[in-house]
């Protein structure tokens, strides 16, 4: 199994690939070709919806109920032909020839499983004659192999005491474990923060060049993409638009799709740095520690979490900081407690001057009018009941000088600030795309033209050319509205577009403030150069693309 | 372990103190004296006066919370007033019948629901799944009392196959004991499928739809070890939720189906009492109720873990 056959005959060869919703319906896959040869890796790029997960699900007959592989489909693995195959030849071919990561380390592994016999459950199954021991043996060495410490206890420990890095390597060493000759990664590292993307990614080309699997990479991130693979198949509306060696893609986009595709990738020319002028104070912290209360337990609780560490932190009326940091660095819980949502252990935060209030009362509202949060989800924090119309003037409702009429108008106008039409007001927000949403988030919190807007993580929940968009409706917003936005987020591309200064914050503490461009250009922690190193910008490059400039 | 288990045991304390103390002024805001009731009609004030002293029934309110609170620490339940027999030994002679019922019904209503429902979520949009609901749906708007009175009918009457009337223990005569036992567990399954089947059903659709069951079938799994070994511990968790509520619930009276088909539980003794006034015996049924309830949630709890490891720490 472990033997390569003819290095020119591809792994894995779809022909004419159509998926459809039940005989006949709709295409969500249309007439994809594509081969990947042995060791080598394709990726299959595309937006949410393009199909590119269903085209890849396809090949080992996962598709969803009721969707199918239309009739004149074809996916040869080698010399068998999977487009109808009976599902006990299928179940022999899943696992021992191709293998499959997941996007979603958090629900990937089995819950109720200790990792040892989720990672046994393969060799099992497809080697039969091999004792315990020798699984368990197999089971030892991958987990060393990709860096799991203390890899005796992993076998015995559940999935939940890992994070999300470690979920992801133990996915990749337990389907690697079975020497697949194609593995098939859906978005494998979508879900985790840029560090640990780099450091997954890494392992997961190490890991099939070690094996020589070919790899087919489903991703909506360009620019990722082409730090890895050698050859791209761009997705759009389950068509393949354009396919090739991936830097040509990338230099020389042919179709109208990709090119969007490709100027969606961030760049930092596409913010641009507000002047120097002298900025007022607006919102001030000063030494803010903020511990999570333990769990409570019988006697007393559980060890206190310190999740701010004595940050002190300046924004100045109009401008946008950046607070950068992987997750678990404290940067939401900082974000929430300047907008007041969360009281401070010590310290302070001031937002013009007066302290910031977390209790109700009239000067509290007073102040609150004056800032607004946007969240990272679109789709959990917009009330699925209330319609578009009212989820945008609820913030106006509290605002006693305005009656119903001066509401109804100003809703109007932010929504068309925001681009959406005035269709959108009788709307529901599960009618909405995820962009949609973010725009209707963002209408609801410039609604009362605060002075100051947290963002915490506004675009990371979004396609890229979207994502693009988004960043640039905030940035115009700003100049036209003047408020000050302290702009959450992991991703040092989305920074780039639309931060003036970046704080980096690390482990509950800022471990670096500076003007974007010094913060870029001459990074100064040892921390904020392994960030940089590892976002994947398109116009910088940087020490581990040598895997993929020693394929081109 | 030990100390989840001792924590949990403390934690029902306040809970029994406050039951204790509500039922106790809760019968006394009752109209009614059992002392005149017990002498009849034609009683001087005397009379009763001596009575209520003799049952401990003089005295401050208060006085004789603590009193009987008291008493109970001890062990001591009281006497009936109206049978005279001591509450603690009649209260477990009528539980022993109630729990036999109920046990049985519940462990059958679960083999039988768990499997269909998560049989239905696997073939969910099919015949069987359809079938399944709306049967489940069916058993779930039927009321305990009239399908009691149908299978009497039915099992009892016209195919006579069960004895109608009476109640023999399954530690006297087992054989017996089964066909005495036979209708009411029969009703009490049937009225608990319903919401078990719903449950399994739904949940397993819920685990079904997450990314570790794609990736048990990306490994090669076939479809009933991805169904046992990944869906089943998972789905499981709400349902025996569900099944510990239900078990707790039905231990605390069944007084309806005891009453349709005449046997001697403590439902029955519970509601009786109620009628006779009999004060010390309505008290401690409901407080031994409360306790079995507690112990029962507490069971749930402990064996929680098997089925989600994160419970464990």
């Amino acid at each position: 199994m472990t033997m390569k056959s003819d290095p020119s005959q591809p792994v894995i060869a779809a022909e004419h690939l159509t998926v459809t919703v039940g005989p006949g319906g709709n295409k969500l896959v249309d007439d994809a070709s594509f081969s990947i040869r042995p060791g080598s890796m394709l990726a299959l790029v595309g937006e949410s919806g393009s199909g590119k997960t269903m085209a890849a699900r396809a090949v080992l007959g996962l598709l969803p109920t009721p969707l199918i592989a239309a009739p004149g489909s074809s996916i040869r693995f080698r010399h068998t032909e999977l487009v109808g195959i009976a599902p006990p030849a299928l179940r022999k071919i899943r696992g021992a020839h191709i293998g499959m990561v997941f996007q979603e380390p958090m629900v990937s592994l089995n819950p109720s499983m200790t990792i040892g016999r989720q990672m046994a459950e393969g060799l099992k199954l497809h080697h039969r004659r091999l004792s315990r021991g020798e699984i368990r043996e197999r089971c030892l060495t991958m987990l060393k192999r990709v860096s799991i410490p203390n890899p005796v206890h992993c076998l015995d420990a559940y999935p939940h005491e890992f994070s999300g890095g470690m979920r992801q390597r133990i996915m990749l060493a337990s389907v690697m474990l079975l020497k697949p000759d194609l593995l098939i990664a859906d978005e494998p590292t979508t879900a985790l923060d840029t560090l640990v993307q780099r450091d997954v990614l890494d392992l997961m080309v190490e890991l099939t060049q070690e094996n020589g699997t070919a790899v087919l990479l489903i991703s909506h991130d360009l620019g990722m993409v082409s730090h890895y693979a050698r050859d791209v198949a761009v997705m759009l509306k389950g068509r393949i638009v354009e396919q090739g060696r991936s830097y040509e893609v990338l230099s020389s986009p042919q179709h109208d799709y990709t090119q969007r595709l490709v100027d969606a990738l961030p760049r930092r020319s596409a913010g641009g740095l507000r002047s120097a002028r002298t900025i007022k104070p607006l919102v001030e912290l000063c030494d803010v520690v903020i511990d999570y209360a333990g769990r409570p337990r019988l006697f007393g609780r559980t060890e206190a979490k310190r999740a701010v560490d004595g940050v002190d932190l300046t924004i100045g009326e109009g401008e946008t900081l950046a607070l950068v940091g992987g997750s678990g660095s404290g940067k939401t819980t900082l974000g929430r407690a300047t907008v007041g949502l969360i009281t401070p252990t010590s310290g302070s935060i001031a937002f013009r001057g007066g302290q910031i209030m977390t209790w109700r009362g009239r000067a509290a509202r007073l102040q609150r009018e004056e800032m607004q949060i946007i969240f990272q989800d679109p789709y959990s924090s917009l009330d699925p009941r209330q319609r578009i119309g009212d989820i945008v003037g609820e913030p106006l409702r509290l605002d006693t000088t305005m009656d119903g009429k001066a509401r109804d108008a100003r809703v109007r106008e932010v929504l068309d600030e925001v681009g959406l039409s005035q269709d959108f007001l009788r709307r529901l927000p599960h009618q909405l795309s995820g962009g949609q949403r973010q725009r209707v988030a963002i209408a609801r919190a410039i609604a009362r033209r605060p002075a100051f807007v947290v963002a915490d993580e506004p675009v990371s929940a979004l396609d890229m050319t979207v994502q693009k968009q988004i960043l640039k409706l905030i940035r115009d917003l700003q100049d036209r509205y003047g408020f000050a936005c302290l702009f959450v987020s992991h991703d040092l591309g989305a920074v780039e577009q639309v931060a003036d200064r970046v704080a980096v914050m690390q482990n509950g503490k800022i471990v670096e403030v500076g003007s974007r461009d010094d913060i870029f250009d001459r990074p100064q922690h040892d921390y904020t150069k392994r960030l940089l190193n590892a976002a994947m910008l398109l116009d910088r490059t940087f020490e581990g693309a040598a895997v993929a400039t020693a394929q081109l | 372990m030990g100390r989840f288990l001792l924590g949990r045991l403390l934690q029902a304390v306040p809970t029994l103190i406050i039951v204790s103390a509500a039922i106790f002024f809760a019968m006394r805001l009752i109209p009614g004296d059992p002392a005149s009731v017990m002498l009849g009609d034609l009683a001087t004030p005397e009379q009763v006066e001596a009575l209520r002293r003799e049952m401990g029934l003089s005295g401050s309110l208060p006085s004789q919370y603590l009193t009987w609170l008291g008493h109970i620490f001890s062990g001591d339940f009281g006497k009936s007033i109206s049978s005279g027999e001591h509450v603690l030994p009649l209260m477990l002679d009528r539980f022993a019948v109630s729990a036999t019922i109920v046990v049985t019904a519940v462990v059958f209503a679960a083999l039988i629901a768990v499997p269909a429902g998560m049989f239905a979520a696997w073939k969910q949009g099919s015949f069987a799944d359809y079938g399944t609901v709306a049967l489940s749906t069916l058993l779930l708007s039927i009321p305990s009392f009239w399908l009691g009175l149908m299978i009497l009918l039915v099992f009892g009457m016209w195919l006579e196959w069960f004895p109608v009337i009476g109640y023999v223990s399954l530690g006297e005569n087992f054989r017996q004991g089964v066909l005495f036992i036979f209708m009411p567990v029969l009703t009490l399954i049937m009225v608990e499928l319903g919401p078990i089947v719903r449950m399994a059903r739904a949940s397993t659709i819920e685990v079904s739809r997450l990314e570790y069951i794609t990736h048990a079938r990306a490994k090669g799994l076939s479809e009933s070890e991805v169904m046992w070994r990944h869906a089943f511990r998972n789905a499981f968790a709400p349902t025996w939720t569900l099944i510990g509520l239900i078990l707790g619930g039905l231990l605390g009276g069944i007084a309806i189906t005891e009453t349709v088909f005449t046997i001697p539980g403590l439902g029955r003794l519970l509601v009786e009492a109620i009628y006779a006034r009999d004060y010390p015996v309505v008290q401690g049924c409901i407080l031994f109720i409360s306790v079995i309830y507690v112990i029962v949630n507490l069971i749930v709890d402990m064996l929680y873990p098997l089925f989600d490891p994160k419970i464990a720490q």
